[in-house]
């Protein structure tokens, strides 16, 4: 077991104390963390399913558009964010791990360590028809 | 590995009688590996003494800075061997996002703060940044990993193949962290902590003073021994003491803790002029 970068782990710590649904992924992808926000839109707990691959995570949560085309992989804010080194924001449907469908805001922006290379990224999702 | 305290004082020096025991110079550290290599660690206003404590031949010294506050670089200028042409003196430090480790010292070592510039060090000067994988020097392998406390800082796990030391002086791995510690993955600092022989982490607040700094990137006692025995370490010394501390209470705030927490290893306050051996007799 090998310990995470100071800054994934602060990124984690904030992400604890926030309301915002925050989901923390690693620079290939794979789900590290996501707060207890997140876990009422995803529709899991990470007590429970700790991180996720990232073939895992798009088995559990499916990404779409309104017309319930899966969104491809490389067009999330998430892969944008890794891939690009940059932010992304987009508007898109989730279903949930428990079948619950939703309009969502995506914002993603990469996590770049101070003596530089890509650690991860932050994902925050927005309910659009709730709060 | 010889470990000697020159300073262990937090924030601000705190000379005078009221802390002669523990002393009131901030962080300095010296490590001597079996091969004569001198290693030391930041140059808060300890590294003074420390400097005029190594041999008059040694034609070599690394210091190792964990990041660039005041207290941890003040008695840089004061340090005999950067003034001594015969010898190589090799600065470790972190870089920030936008400036160069000399960029950043030099914001202390020049007018008006500091009569001489870096660059006009008569030694023979050599900057490296921090963290940048593994560093060997003599006996020792050296890791230095970012840890969290405000601004670029690291912290330094250093190993000569029979013990292993970790300084990790400033130092708030509890920050943010709703029952700590958790996960050793998720916990700063543990990678450089971990089965060490010899921790030395910061401990400066009491458990009770700790909620009202929160942010301020120290620990409290209570917090460096979870962290300790997280990481399983073999014994904690307790550093970066508070400047409001005299030497009274520096006893009595850890004395509290190790009985409230009674670790499985032994901790206890960090001295001035105190030296480890290690790896310790049996």
């Amino acid at each position: 077991m090998a310990q995470h970068a100071v800054e994934l782990i602060l990124t984690r710590q904030l992400a604890s104390c926030l309301s915002v649904p925050i989901v923390l992924f690693g620079p290939t992808g794979d789900v590290l963390f996501y707060n207890e926000p997140a876990e009422a839109l995803l529709g899991m707990r990470f007590q429970e399913t700790g991180p996720l691959t990232l073939v895992e995570s798009d088995r559990r949560v499916r990404l779409t558009d309104e017309r319930g085309a899966e969104i491809p992989r490389a067009a999330r804010p998430s892969a944008i964010a890794l891939g690009q080194q940059r932010p992304a924001h987009s508007q898109m449907w989730m279903t949930a791990a428990d079948g619950t469908r939703r309009a969502v805001e995506v914002t993603a922006f990469p996590l770049l360590a101070e003596a530089g290379g890509l650690l991860g990224a932050a994902v925050m999702f927005w309910e659009r028809d709730g709060r | 590995m010889k470990v000697t305290f020159y300073g262990t004082r937090g924030s601000l020096a705190t000379p005078g009688r009221a802390t002669e025991r523990y002393g009131g110079n901030t962080s300095c550290v010296l490590v001597r590996g079996e091969d004569g290599s001198a290693l030391v660690l930041d140059a808060g206003t300890g590294i003074r003494a420390a400097g005029a404590d190594l041999p008059r031949d040694l034609r070599r010294v690394d210091i190792l800075l964990t990041h660039l506050h005041m207290d941890h670089i003040q008695g840089l200028g004061f340090f005999g061997p950067l003034y001594n042409p015969r010898v190589e003196v090799h600065l470790w430090g972190p870089a920030s996002a936008t400036a160069a480790l000399d960029a950043r010292l030099s914001r202390y070592l020049s007018p008006p703060l500091f009569p001489v510039l870096l660059r006009d060090l008569p030694c023979r000067l050599h900057l490296h940044h921090v963290p940048c994988g593994e560093i060997k020097i003599g006996p020792f392998t050296i890791v230095a990993q970012s840890v969290c406390h405000p601004g670029p800082t690291v912290g330094y796990r250093l190993a000569d193949g029979r013990a292993v030391l970790t300084y990790i002086p400033d130092h708030e791995p509890a920050l943010g962290a709703r029952h700590f510690p958790e996960d050793p993955e998720w916990t700063s600092g543990w990678e450089l902590a971990r089965d060490a022989d010899l921790l030395v982490h910061d401990a400066q607040y009491t458990r009770e003073e700790y909620p009202s700094h929160l942010g301020w990137g120290h620990s409290s006692l209570h917090d460096a021994l979870a962290f300790g025995a997280l990481a399983r370490v073999r014994r904690l010394v307790f550093f970066h003491h508070d400047p409001a501390r005299d030497d009274h209470a520096v006893s009595a705030a850890a004395e509290a803790a190790v009985v409230d927490a009674r670790p499985a290893f032994s901790a206890m306050p960090a001295a001035e002029g105190e030296s480890f051996d290690l790896p310790a007799g049996p």
